[in-house]
């Protein structure tokens, strides 16, 4: 077997090369609205009411807009360091006594580094655990051990886990009281620090376990959950351009799907079914969508948008989500190319 | 109900250990195999936590106010199964079942399955994180219970366990009582020789832990131990090293070299509980 060394590329006279691949990146575009710390800001006021709800993180309050929390409830917050079985662990005991544990850390370190802990301690005991983990999918250009573009596929295979892939900040301040409201495990993509706000103006109310169609369109319908609505109605307007009229149905709950919802609009003859997720093409919402349709005997033109199946380069957000085909852009050329 | 004091007519412990050996045993026929060595070397630590220390209601096991048993080491769960048919917890009957398709004890012990059954072990290495999580619970909600949590010398291999035993000295759990079987026994060999552990009670001493080792199959130093882990003033958790022998109390089981996941034929069983029948005339 031969290790195989990235080989360096000189930087193009034409397009100047971005110089960040720093673990924390923003995700939203340039002059795009957003809202500070959405997660942190709405977990604040459910707790005022709510006072079985504890915060509990792995020194990594601060990067999961906790430490907002953390400012407001100082009594109601666990720093348990850095120790992701722990965390899980601890957060299924605390559970086990009545509270209700909102448990932070990244993607990676619970999907990959805690799963036994969160199966067995609190999927397969039922806590009422509700766990928000920051940069879901490639949300961060620190390469593969902060990329977790499997989180989607590891938790879906969990029984009793309900998986919830929120778009932007209006939606995370509605999915945190659902996810204290909601008995048993929740798993929640974080989006953290300046997050976009884009589907107040859709007028968009979550629901959990529901799929919603957020423009309608005759030529090609999106599919899509998390930080990739928002790129599917992106390029759903500049599709406009070449005259194509795509719908985007969004699916925040990414478990259990809206089977229903979901199979009703693929059925509408002649679109182009297009599945799009910041997460690999194996496991996640796409293959999903596929079995589904396949069982319903539902059989569209069915395309996917999502991560290869490859530990991703370092390198700066907007380069990688180019390369990866996930920026705005690279959707449009793809949808293009398919038609 | 608050344990030692109220108990004072009941059976002495030693006759509780003796009870607690033979419902295992009992229990291990009806598979033929199992985990009946770790069974008969933990009996009299469990017969001092449930007749001596811990507070419950054999008849309302999800009391708000009973103490937390926590089974780390889920395939003990036939040592507790024995434990709590002894404590009255589950009906006698029911060890007939044990480990059959439909019962209520299965081989590996799990919460949803067993009244008095608080974590599903099974997957080494989760107790003392969870013991950590309720303490910390029990603390906020005001309530003076105890976790209790059993966990043995092979499941030190596990990183977590270290993980929780610095948290729970970090979040000062005077609240905690764990209970480590050093019966050096594990799945492949010897634990010494799977990986060093010693000296054991020198570095949860040094981990910040209030730590006592004992000879766990000598009753009188396990209440003692008991007694001591719940009237130490030190804002610290608390650890009784038990020196357990494996087979304990069966001669002929205890002699046997290759005893974690024990055979025992059909004829061995009517031994085994003869030789603890004299065992206890003794």
């Amino acid at each position: 077997m031969t290790a195989t060394t990235k080989t360096a590329t000189m930087p193009s006279p034409n397009k100047p090369r971005l110089t960040t691949s720093a673990m924390i990146a923003s995700i939203a575009s340039e002059g795009q609205r957003t809202k500070p710390a959405p997660f942190g800001n709405a977990l604040v006021e459910v707790a005022r009411t709510r006072h079985d709800i504890v915060g509990m993180t792995a020194d990594l309050g601060k990067y999961t807009d906790l430490h907002v929390f953390a400012k407001e409830f100082p009594d109601r917050y666990y720093q348990m360091g850095m120790a992701e079985q722990l965390l899980f662990a601890a957060a299924s005991g605390i559970a086990a006594e009545g509270f209700t544990p909102f448990v932070t850390t990244y993607a990676v370190f619970a999907a990959r580094r805690a799963y036994d802990f969160i199966h067995q301690t609190i999927a397969e005991e039922d806590r009422n655990v509700k766990i928000a983990c920051a940069l879901p999918g490639l949300t961060s250009g620190y390469g593969p051990s902060h990329q977790a573009a499997e989180d989607l596929a590891l938790f879906r295979a969990m029984p009793n886990m309900t998986i919830i892939d929120p778009c932007d900040a209006h939606e995370i301040e509605q999915v945190v009281p659902a996810m204290a409201n909601h008995q048993g495990p929740v798993y929640m993509r974080l989006l953290r620090g300046q997050v976009p706000l884009v589907l107040d103006e859709y007028g968009y109310k979550f629901e959990l376990g529901k799929a919603k169609l957020l423009r309608d369109g005759a030529d090609v319908l999106f599919v899509s959950s998390g930080l990739l609505t928002m790129r599917a109605l992106e390029a759903a307007q500049r599709l406009e351009a070449d005259r194509i009229q795509a719908a985007v149905l969004h699916v925040p709950t990414i478990k259990p799907l809206d089977t229903q919802t979901i199979v009703d609009a693929c059925r509408k003859p002649g679109r182009l079914v297009v599945v799009a997720e910041n997460h690999t093409v194996i496991g996640g919402l796409g293959e999903a969508v596929a079995a589904a349709l396949m069982r319903a005997r539902v059989h569209p033109a069915f395309q996917q948008i999502g991560l290869p199946d490859e530990f991703l380069a370092a390198g700066a957000l907007p380069t990688l989500h180019d390369r990866y085909g996930i920026s705005t852009e690279a959707i449009c050329a793809a949808v293009k190319s398919w038609r | 109900m608050s344990g030692a004091d109220l108990r004072t007519n009941e059976p002495p412990l030693a006759e509780r250990a003796y009870g607690i050996r033979r419902n295992a045993l009992r229990m291990g026929e009806v598979q033929g195999q199992g985990y009946i060595a770790q069974a008969l070397d933990i009996a009299d630590v469990l017969a001092a936590a449930y007749f001596h220390a811990m507070r419950y209601r054999p008849e309302d096991p999800a009391w708000d106010g009973r103490d937390r048993f926590l089974l780390s080491n889920g395939h003990y769960a036939i040592a507790l199964y024995a434990a709590l048919i002894e404590a009255g917890i589950i009906p006698e009957a029911e060890l007939e079942t044990y480990g059959s398709d439909e019962s209520r004890l299965p081989m590996s012990g799990m919460a949803s399955y067993t009244p008095g059954m608080e974590m599903s072990g099974g997957s080494l290495g989760l107790g003392l994180g969870i013991a950590v999580g309720m303490c910390l619970g029990l603390k906020r909600k005001g309530s003076d219970s105890r976790v209790y949590t059993l966990f043995s010398d092979g499941e030190l291999d596990e990183g977590s366990k270290w993980e929780a035993m610095m948290s729970a000295a970090h979040h000062k759990l005077d609240n905690l009582i764990a209970i480590v079987d050093v019966n050096n026994q594990q799945a492949d060999g010897p634990s010494t020789q799977m990986m060093g552990f010693e000296p054991l009670a020198e570095k949860v001493r040094a981990f910040g832990w209030f730590v006592q080792r004992i000879d766990g199959n000598d009753l009188d130093a396990v209440v003692a131990a008991f007694d001591a882990a719940r009237t130490h003033e030190g804002a610290r958790p608390r650890m009784i090293i038990a020196d357990t022998l494996m087979g304990k109390g069966v001669p002929f089981l205890e002699a046997r070299e290759r005893n974690h996941f024990m055979r025992v034929d059909q004829h061995e069983w009517q031994l085994a509980l003869q030789a603890l029948d004299e065992g206890r005339r003794a």
